[in-house]
This record gives structure tokens, sequence and C-alpha cells, in this order.
């Protein structure tokens, strides 16, 4: 009978452990979330010591070691671990960890493609008009862009797309065609021009396996990137379907591939890394931070490349900001970081590391950002170059779901270029677009 | 209690009604925290799926967690072509890998049931593909199968064969996927079998080869029909993961968009699922079609019950 009582107690024991055990949380570090989630509107630094790790979410090249080694060298008790995924897995962990209300990391990098589907949110995200941040040092376009529903400010800018042509000297030479960048960006004042020079070059380039461009979603990217309009008007409605500049960025885009000139990669995918290596495309779609993934991907190709004028002569594709979400355990120490990492200085340092283009305008006028030039492109005068390309760009209008419109489009681009009837492709896009966005 | 007390003759019995609750009262007990745990890991968040499907959430959308439209996500889903197209892919790709699978899996443990040289050696290699990881796998295999510079097309080219694009079309992208689901599951199954084929006779093996049956002819007369109930296990496991078959299309697509190819050409349910509510933020419709996927496995179940009823009530 004793053993029975026994054996009663401890299976009662081992009951309620397992459903304690489910239960518990991290209730060790409270104490330290109630302290730092507190202090609100600190302009000055938090001057706390405790020893904690502050982590931030990338998605690609956003700072260099030497950025982070700075910050940790003067705030001793700070460690940073920079934690990277893939665009589309970064933003959609980034969307679900927000909706459970946990789970984001301190500081989490958001693009421009991508932030308009948070702004309705603006209640999950520090502040930054609490905190301090003078808005005037980004152009009023980039802060409208990271401008929630509710007028917080969300993100802090860290680079600027801009938008050029970068291009394969070389193979230029081979097909007949100039190399001279200002030459090359006069052959194509328009994309129509540049779908011309395209057909051209496939004609005389002398090795057959050399396409014109990487991917025509790449194509009908950089002919929107110059609209003001594309997916959403400006009251929020979805006129991708109807929206004339996008039927037409569609339709020459198909003419590109009917003209074989796409070499159909994905963008990011290993198959796309290996055609920098091949040489398989000739032109890219070139934003300021492109010029990164071109040097990662093909280092031997340093000294073919050169950068033109995009055709049109303007345009924006990407640029990111960094957000901190109220959800983190130290947001205090986080915006501090964030706000560091968006300083001029900073943003300069990575500009000679990686090659993005900064977005503080008053970097804009530095002689080290406007007399730059790059190497891997043939001393390319990037400083110049990329700040003409946005120059005069029109405020863009997003919506929530731009990036997925996007995707929809590249998706049925990519459809067509294995072989899809063009008008079948477009009308399931559109039903596609229909059913997520409408 | 007394027959509880027959086996410990020194101690003393309850007895009563509190004996009586003690011994009922125990196996549930003991297994409460089974049923606990699965109350609120899998019982609980099924219950919250189907209220999810019945809102309008999208995160991206404020305001649309709260909001009601009843049923109108499972009309949407009956009427959206991507599902059922996603069904298709699903059957198909989960006939062509498990079929010739299971087959293949027959085949090799009737062979790894003969007195080989080195048989255990043979026996643990069949089973290492199961072992590793299946996102190493689907970038390995991605990679064979690339367009451009993949080994497959490259040996396919030294036989006179043009350039495929695996991705591009349906039963390209089918065989691919078939081929890592085969490479993983074959070994596997094969060992099932093999530890079924155990419990035959092997006398009555020789006594077949005495008489000059084939191999084939023992293959197909005395091991097939001695592992019908073994087989009828394998296919039922292998249906439910065929229905769940998610990361090997996810990786296979070189674009990460989840989209199973440009035209969805091997998207399955659980990856027009993953890509509604991940990509597109559709909370409450990728809810329905989780539901939507829970009443198709229920009627595969009910048929494969009546069939196994069926067989086993031949015999």
């Amino acid at each position: 009978m004793l053993d029975r009582r026994h054996a009663i107690a401890a299976s009662a024991i081992a009951t309620a452990s397992l459903l304690l055990s489910g239960c518990g949380g991290s209730s060790s570090t409270t104490s330290t979330t109630s302290a730092a989630g507190t202090t609100t509107s600190a302009a000055a630094s938090t001057g706390s010591t405790e020893k904690m790790t502050l982590t931030i979410n990338v998605f690609g090249d956003s700072f260099p070691k030497s950025v982070y080694d700075a910050y940790t060298a003067a705030h001793p008790n700070i460690t940073i671990k920079e934690n990277r995924a893939d665009y589309g897995a970064h933003h959609n962990n980034l969307q679900a960890h927000l909706a459970a209300g946990s789970g984001t990391a301190d500081i989490e990098v958001i693009e421009i493609g991508q932030i308009a589907g948070y702004l309705g949110q603006g209640e999950k995200f520090v502040n930054f008009n609490d905190q301090g941040v003078d808005p005037a040092q980004w152009s009023p376009a980039k802060i409208k862009q990271a401008t929630a529903t509710d007028g917080s400010l969300v993100g802090l800018g860290t680079d600027i797309g801009g938008l050029a042509i970068c291009y394969r000297a070389d193979l230029f030479k081979a097909a007949g065609l100039p190399t001279d960048r200002e030459e090359v960006g006069k052959l194509w004042p328009t994309w129509e021009d540049y779908v011309k020079v395209g057909s051209d070059f496939i004609a005389k380039t002398p090795d057959k396996k050399v396409k014109w461009y990487d991917g025509a979603g790449h194509v009908m990217t950089g002919i929107l990137a110059q609209e003001k309009n594309t997916f959403y008007d400006d009251q929020g409605e979805v006129i991708a379907g109807t929206n004339p500049v996008v039927k037409q960025a569609w339709d020459l885009s198909v003419t590109s591939i009917q003209a074989k000139q796409s070499a159909a990669l994905a963008e990011f995918s290993p198959e796309w890394n290996t055609g920098f290596q091949q040489g398989q495309f000739a032109t890219i779609t070139c934003p300021a931070w492109m010029t990164a993934y071109i040097r990662n991907n093909a280092p031997e190709t340093k000294g073919k490349w050169d950068i033109a004028t995009v055709p049109g002569g303007s345009g924006n594709w990407g640029g990111s900001f960094l957000t901190v979400p109220k959800a983190g355990k130290h947001t205090a120490e986080a915006v501090d970081l964030a706000k560091y990492l968006t300083t001029p200085d900073t943003a300069v340092k990575v500009f000679k590391e990686f090659g993005n283009y900064p977005s503080p305008v008053k970097t804009w006028d530095l002689p080290e950002v406007e007399d730059a030039k790059d190497a891997f492109f043939s001393d390319a005068p990037v400083g110049v170059i990329f700040p003409k390309s946005f120059a005069n760009l029109p405020e863009q209008a997003a919506g929530p779901q731009s990036g997925v419109i996007g995707v929809a489009l590249n998706t049925a681009l990519n459809q067509v270029e294995q072989g899809e009837d063009p008008t079948k492709a477009w009308e399931k896009a559109l039903k596609d677009i229909e059913a997520a966005a409408g | 209690m007394n027959d509880l007390a027959a086996g410990h003759p020194g101690r003393r019995t309850t007895t009563g009604a509190r004996g009586r609750l003690d011994a009922r009262a125990m196996p549930y007990v003991l297994i409460s925290p089974y049923f606990f745990l699965f109350a609120v890991f899998g019982a609980f968040p099924l219950l919250y799926t189907v209220y999810v499907s019945l809102t309008a959430w999208n995160p991206r959308k404020p305001g649309s967690k709260e909001k009601f439209i009843g049923a109108e996500n499972y009309t949407k889903l009956l009427h959206d072509e991507n599902f059922w197209h996603a069904l298709k892919n699903t059957f198909g790709i989960g006939l062509v890998s498990t079929v010739p699978q299971l087959l293949l899996a027959l085949f090799i443990a009737h062979l790894l049931n003969y007195r080989l040289k080195g048989r255990l050696a043979l026996r643990m290699g069949v089973l290492l593909p199961y072992v590793t990881s299946v996102t190493a796998v689907a970038l390995i295999f991605g990679q064979f199968f690339a367009r451009d510079f993949g080994p497959v097309n490259y040996v396919l080219g030294l036989v006179g064969v043009d350039s495929i694009d695996w991705r591009a079309s349906m039963w390209a992208s089918w065989l691919a996927i078939s081929a890592m689901v085969m490479w993983r599951w074959t070994g596997y199954n094969a060992l099932i079998y093999l530890a079924a084929l155990q419990s035959v006779s092997y006398d009555l093996y020789e006594s077949a080869q005495v008489d000059g049956a084939s191999k084939w002819q023992q293959f197909w007369h005395i091991t097939v029909p001695s592992l019908r109930p073994t087989i009828i296990f394998t296919v039922i496991v292998s249906t439910i993961g065929a229905f769940q078959l998610f990361g090997e299309p996810l990786l296979f697509d070189s674009t990460r968009a989840a989209n199973g190819g440009s035209g969805r050409q091997f998207q399955t349910v659980v990856l027009y699922l993953y890509q509604q509510f991940w990509f597109n933020g559709r909370y409450g419709y990728a809810s329905a079609i989780a539901l939507g996927l829970l009443v198709v496995i229920g009627i595969v179940v009910i048929v494969n019950l009546l069939l196994v009823r069926r067989i086993s009530g031949e015999d």
C-alpha cells in the first residue's frame, strides 16, 4: 500500500512537472526586459553596463565587421551578433515573429520592396521620432517610405539603390559594340533601345551561349523603377492589372525574351552565381548594391565590368532600413546601435567596403563619395552615376503587397522564358495578384 | 483487488472503493502527460486553425485579424484552380515516387534475403540515404538537375539527348523530385520488407528452387504474398509521406519563391499552403487550405481502410 501511494504521488509529480515545463518561459530574463522596456525616450545613451548580446537580422551584406567592432570597442558590455537569411526567408520570418509577438531580433533590416507591408503595423516598432532622430538626415522620399500609417518613423535608412547598367566590356568588344561607358550610355536612351541593342548583341556575339541579360524579371524591374505609380495608386488601391505602365513593361520584357536575350537565370540562385562566373550574360540591371554581388560571385572578372547610365536616365531599385521591433529585450540599446549604424560616417564606410550607396543626404557631397571610383568596374565613377539616377525621381507609391505582386510578375516572366504563352502567363499572374492582394 | 494482491503475497491489499478507484485511475494518470501534450501542441493548434480559417487575417492588413468572413475562405478554396492543381501535383508526384519505389524496395528486400557475402554491410548500406538531411539532398539533387551545368544533363548530352530544363516541365520536375524521394526511402522500405521476410521460411525458397522456379517466380509467388500486410503498411505510410511532401519541392525551385516552379509545375498542397501563408501573408486562407488538406487525407484514409478490409476479407 505504501508503494502504491508512493507510485501515485510520483506519477502526480511527474505529470505536474511535465505540465509546468510546458508552461515555463524565460522567467529569468523578465527583470532585464522590464528594466530595458521602461526606458522610453532615451535621447542619450542608456549608460547601463550590463552584459548583453544585440542581434541584428540581415539578408545581404549590410555592415562590414569593422563597423560592428568599432561599436563594441566603445561599448565593451555589448556583443553584436549578425544573423543572415536569404531575402524571402528573412522577411517571412520577420512577419511571422511580429505576428507572434516574439522571436524578432533586436534590429531587423527591412528592404524597400517589403517595408510597405509593415507600415500598417507601426505599433510593433519603436518610433524613431521619439528617439531623438533627425529625419532631415534623409530625403523626404526615404523618410516617407519608412513612415507608418500611424505617423511613426519605423525605419532608419541605410543604403539607397539608384540604378545603372553593369556590363561586361570585354563581351561588348567581342560583339563589336562600343566599350566606353559614356558611349554605351548613349546606346540606350530608352528601354526600347536597350532591347534593340540586345538583339544587335545577340546577332553579333561570337559565343552564342552568351545572352544579353540574366533574367527578364530584372528588365521589368528596371523599367518600372522610374515610375511613380506601378502596382498601387496614390490612394493605396491595387492597379497592377490595369496600369498601362505595367503592361508596357511586361510587353517589352516579353519581346526581349522572344528575341532570345534572356539567360533565364533565377536571381540570387546558385545558377545565377554561376552565370557571373561563366559569363552567361553581358549586362545586368544594376543598383549600387548589385556591385557587391558581382564582386563576390565572380572575383576573377575584375576589370572586365563597367557601369553605364540606365535607360531612361533614372530609377531606384532597393535600399533598406533598420527597424527596432518593440518585442526585443533591449530596445533602448538597440536604438542606440541602430542610430550608430545609420550615421553618415557608417554609411560611407559601408559604401567603401561593399559599394552600397549611402542614403544620408549630406554624404552625397563628401569628396570620398562623390569622387569614388570602383576598380572592379574599370574605375567607374560610382559616386556620380548612382546619385544622378535617383536625383529627379518622383516619390514612388508602394502598398502592403508590392513585394508579392512583383514576385508574381517575375514568376510569370520566368514562365515565358521557359516557353509558356505570354498571354496565358499574364492572365494567370493577374489572377494570382487578385487573389493575394485584391 | 485480490487479483492485484495475488502477485504480492507479502503486501497489504487495499480494499473497497478507494482501492478500486486507485487501480482504475492509474492507467489514465500514466498516459495523461501524452494527451496533455497532444492537447496543447496538437488539438489546440488544430482548433485555432479552424478559427483562423473563418477570418480574413492578413498581417499586412491592419484590423483583418478580427474580421470574420465565415465560410468565404472555403468557397474560395473550392474555386481555387491553384489548390486543385497542387492536389493533382501531390497525387501525381506521390504515385510516381511511391509505386516504383515500393516495387524496387520489395525486389531489393528479396535479394538481400539471400545468403549473400557481406550481406550485413549491404543491409546497412541501403539505409544510409535515409539518414541524410532533406535539405542537403534537395540542394545537391537540385544541382544534379541544373539546366545549364548539371551532371544529369551532361550525361544525357553524351548519349545525344538535348539538355532538359528539369524545372520547366511537369513531368521532368516530377521525375527529379521522385528521384530524391526514391533515393531516400527505398532503403528504408526495403529493410521493413526484409524484416517481414524473416518470418517466411527459407525452406519455401529451397523447395521452390528444387522444383526449378526462377528467382523471379520465387519473388512473385512466395515473397509478395507473404508480405501482404507489410505492403499495406508501407503503402499507408508512404501515402502519408506523399501528402506531406514539402522540403524537396520547396528547395528544387531556384527562385525560392515557394511557387513550385514558374507555373506551379511541382507545387504540392503543403507548399501551396506555405506560399500563401508566409509569402502572401494570407493567414486565414492558408488555414482553410490546411483544413482542406485534412479533408482530402481523411477521404484517402477511408478509401485505404475500405480497400484493406476488402483485401483482408479475402483471406
